[in-house]
């Protein structure tokens, strides 16, 4: 009996450790071995300040850490301060003009030395440096001073009240960066600290121990990283290159990496791959939104270069039933099958996430020929001439519809134009490579801000959780024209005395509930009244080994953002 | 010769002045912007900055010397400070990458070993297998040997390496599981072991380089081949009585190799150049592989020296071949 006890006993105990341990993932520091992931687009440069793409700002991240971070919900996180300065614990200045942040003390970089303040204004001072050209110079925007008080505390002081004052040393996009080893790299000569910038000391889980420009960079877990037993991994192995079909199959079917990142594949292309059973792609959404844009101005060909794209207003596309119509002859649930699977959903918002700011007062997801028609019927745009084409005040409704080379855009625009036709709009489609659409060359006629197009499809979004800024791409003011050098991102030119009031409401507001409302009022706003026809809500898919345990995808920051607390299943 | 040799050398300074302006001046005026590759979520004011640290806006007139005096005067300087320890570039700004913002030719040193392994390997093997093909083909000319060497050659020819590339990782790696589709560019050969991987990672994208590459050459010799098959000097040899033997490999051979040494020569620059499309289905992260991202990042300064580079190349075994020719074929005088 007593026997039988023991073994039982022993057994539970058995049982509760190795839970304890599949559950917590304890053990050593580097326990675990490599890890090894592939981002199709290859890292050139690991200084988030001096490059905007995500394949580089998401590269750093392992290295380089903010203040505090999002989440894969999309709520601010601590992450080298003990916790997020808000008004009701006194980290925000009444006034809204001042935030205070406390970081851990304790706190080491990798090589040993301590992390203080002084990092934190430094690395202000790199980004807002005249001549430096820094790519996050919108985070540190209206940032009066930063003061150091004493050696762990940050004091931020914004030139007007700012009710989001989270731009600052938050997010993988401001990460805080050593005032030793960029000390000699301000302004001018940014670009020549190539040892700097290719290999930062940060305060991450790990450190770089080689970076091949374009290719690949390996890092080693950090040994002074300031949890006990973490990473797991003892090196990671980040591969870049290729096209996303390569790293899709290197993740799920030949196993040779844990984890792709942004699979943007055809959905049956991503089911194909996940059948041969070694990995599993994952979904998260962020407010990116593949939307149609309606140009407000007239980009008739025959008007002058300060004429075109600028003058108002549009022959037709100004009138509610056009726009209204345009928007219910398409049938987004088939776009979002064809075009993105589970990584979409059918849209009817400029602004989908976080789903606090998300309106929910539209409608779009059925698809409505005959509703169509009848609304330019009624509104007496009509075809007089037998020729198909509807007419208003007798100009045809006959489109150009411009957007950039890809797949998925092209099989859009061909449905689409299949649809329009049904309601008597006529469309013409052209395609414009990537970097000459959005490259905002000021010269060329192709660029998206120009518009020199009746409508235009591409997807934007916003970084952070706050959309103010973004909202701020609908003001009069933003427009581009040949006066800003075609610069500007109200790229439909859409203008409205409410909305610009309303929106300098918000930027005044602080309460997140009634800045939620505004939001959904602003957003309403401009798609009711013909800025835009929003079309499939974009989520991130990546995938990762079924052997990689710990992984939560999050758009809201780099998806790298927990590596720390990646592990390996099984064994 | 000697004097042909220096004469040629040169006319090809103002010849590789001319092409670097040519290239620069086309990059140029080709649309595109490098700051097209960074999110939409920067705005216009911080892309203008961002354009003026790299020294993007400058005119043709200012960025065209400065290219040439980094190229031909900093870098030169640079590296022989490496080797004779000296510090005659200290202080010079040296041929910057806008997407890395590194200097050009460290990258283009990292990236030179990957693709001299990879399409070097890839030349040599397909050598030693199309000289042999195209011999036998012609000595049996249509010959089911021949006949089959066609077909081959053909749709070795006409099947571009984004399919076959494609189709052999489909099939060697996800099928069957041989070989890594994915080339690793950190492994190191220090043993037998780690050469035995290298190998293995190797051998797919060698078999789509070499199965182009032999179906050129083999075609090419061939017909140099059959051109000399039926010469006067081959039935005497016969009528003198050589062994067959003789007569192809040694009388033949010799005077088909001609044609097919300088078509070899002139694709040497070629292994420098990498081989754009099968790099990138491979990841093999080698010349060709960095001149599509930088060209699709526009990276001016990069697109610039590796196009020169080949251009220099190109005009140096073009003249190799040129001199090759002469040393083999006593006919070709050119003094």
């Amino acid at each position: 009996m007593r026997l039988v006890t023991a073994l039982l006993g022993a057994t539970a105990f058995c049982a509760v450790s190795t839970a304890a341990l599949a559950e917590g993932h304890e053990g050593e520091r580097g326990r675990d071995g490599e890890v090894k992931i592939i981002y199709w687009q290859a890292p050139s440069i690991l200084n988030p300040y001096l490059s905007g793409g995500t394949k580089d700002i998401e590269a750093a991240s392992l290295v380089i850490e903010p203040l505090a971070r999002y989440d894969e919900n999309g709520n601010l996180t601590a992450w080298l301060v003990d916790e997020v300065p808000t008004v009701a614990n006194g980290g925000v200045s009444e006034d809204l003009t001042q935030i205070t942040w406390k970081i851990t003390p304790g706190l080491v970089w990798s090589d040993g030395s301590a992390l203080t303040s002084a990092d934190a204004k430094f690395t202000y001072e790199y980004c807002t440096h005249p001549e430096g050209g820094c790519a996050q110079g919108t985070k540190y925007e209206g940032v009066t001073s930063v003061e150091t008080p004493d050696e762990l505390t940050v004091v931020v002081t914004f030139d007007k009240p700012t009710p989001n004052p989270y731009g600052p040393f938050v997010g993988n996009e401001a990460p805080i960066i050593q005032a030793a080893q960029f000390a000699d790299c301000l302004g001018a000569s940014a670009p020549e600290c190539t040892d700097a910038n290719f290999g930062p000391i940060g305060t991450g889980p790990f450190t770089v121990t080689d970076f091949k420009p374009n290719d690949v960079i390996t890092y080693a877990a950090n040994e002074n990283f300031r949890e006990n037993g973490k990473p797991a991994f003892a090196s990671v192995t980040f591969k870049g290159g290729g096209d996303a079909t390569a790293a899709g199959r290197a993740v799920m079917e030949t196993g040779e990496f844990d984890y792709a990142w942004n699979l943007q594949l055809a959905p049956d292309v991503i089911a194909k791959m996940k059948e041969a059973g070694k990995g599993s792609p994952v979904a998260g959404f962020g407010p990116l939104v593949e939307r149609i844009m309606l140009n407000t101005t007239n980009p008739d060909p025959a008007l002058g270069p300060d004429e075109r794209a600028v003058v108002k207003p549009h022959p037709f596309l100004g009138d509610p039933a056009v726009y209204k119509a345009m928007s219910m002859a398409i049938d987004r649930p088939l776009l979002v099958e064809i075009g993105y699977g589970d990584a979409g959903k059918v849209t009817c918002n400029w602004v989908p996430a976080p789903e606090v700011y998300a309106s929910t007062n539209l409608s779009c997801d059925t698809q409505d020929i005959a509703g169509a028609n009848k609304m330019l019927d009624d509104a007496g745009i009509v075809d007089t001439d037998g020729d198909g084409i509807r007419e208003k005040d007798g100009v045809p409704l006959s489109i150009l519809y411009q957007t950039s080379t890809n797949a998925v855009r092209q099989d859009f625009q061909a449905l689409i134009k299949q649809w329009w036709s049904e309601i008597g709009i006529e469309t013409e489609l052209r395609n414009i490579d990537a970097s000459v659409f959005f490259g905002g060359d000021p010269g060329s006629p192709d660029t998206f801000q120009k518009f020199y197009a009746d409508v235009q499809m591409y997807a934007n979004t916003f970084s952070g959780t706050d959309p103010q800024v973004y909202l701020g791409n609908g003001l009069c003011d933003k427009a581009p024209s040949p006066a800003s050098q075609w610069q500007g991102e109200n790229i439909s030119r859409f203008c409205m005395d409410e909305y610009d009031a309303l929106h300098a409401q918000l930027a005044n507001t602080a309460d997140i509930a009634e800045r939620a409302k505004i939001a959904h009022q602003l957003n309403d706003m401009i798609v009711e009244n013909g800025g835009m026809i929003p079309l499939v809500h974009r989520g991130r898919l990546s995938a990762h080994a079924n052997s990689l345990g710990g992984v939560k995808l999050n758009v809201w920051d780099s998806e790298l953002w927990n590596i720390a607390d990646w592990y390996r299943v099984g064994n | 010769m000697l004097t042909f040799t220096i004469r040629r050398l040169i006319l090809s300074v103002p010849t590789l002045l001319f092409i670097s302006l040519v290239i620069f001046l086309l990059l140029k005026l080709a649309p595109g912007d490098p700051m097209a590759s960074q999110p939409l979520t920067i705005p216009p004011e911080v892309r203008e900055r961002m354009r003026e640290a790299l020294g993007v806006g400058a005119p043709w007139y200012v960025a065209f010397p400065k290219w040439l005096y980094q190229f031909f005067v900093v870098e030169p300087l640079y590296f022989a400070d490496l080797v004779f320890g000296t510090s005659w570039s200290e202080g010079q700004q040296r041929v910057i990458s806008w997407q890395t913002r590194s200097p050009v030719m460290d990258i283009v040193v990292q990236r030179l070993p990957q693709t001299l392994w990879v399409v070097g390997t890839a030349y040599v093997v397909a050598i030693l297998i199309a000289l042999p093909i195209g011999i036998y083909s012609a000595y049996r000319q249509y010959s089911w040997f021949d006949n089959a060497g066609t077909f081959i050659t053909m749709v070795g020819f006409s099947v571009p390496p984004f399919f076959s590339g494609v189709l052999v990782i489909v099939i060697f790696s996800v099928w069957l599981g041989w070989f890594p589709s994915i080339y690793d560019t950190t492994h190191t050969v220090t043993d037998w072991e780690s050469f035995k991987v290298q190998l293995r990672q190797m051998v797919m994208p060698v078999m789509v380089l070499a199965l182009q590459i032999t179906s050129q050459l083999s075609r090419f010799m061939r017909a140099s081949m059959l051109d000399n098959l039926n010469q006067d000097y081959v039935r005497t040899a016969r009528a003198k009585g050589l062994s067959e033997k003789v007569v192809v490999l040694v009388h033949v051979l010799r005077n088909s190799l001609i044609p097919v040494v300088t078509v070899i020569a002139i694709g040497i620059p070629a292994i420098f150049g990498g081989a754009i499309i099968t790099e990138q289905v491979f990841k093999v992260n080698g010349i060709g592989q960095l001149l599509i991202t930088a060209i699709q990042g526009n990276d001016l300064p990069m697109v610039q020296t590796l196009t020169f580079i080949f251009a220099i190349l190109i005009v140096l075994f073009n003249l190799i071949a040129d001199i090759l020719y002469g040393v083999l074929d006593p006919r070709i005088r050119y003094d």
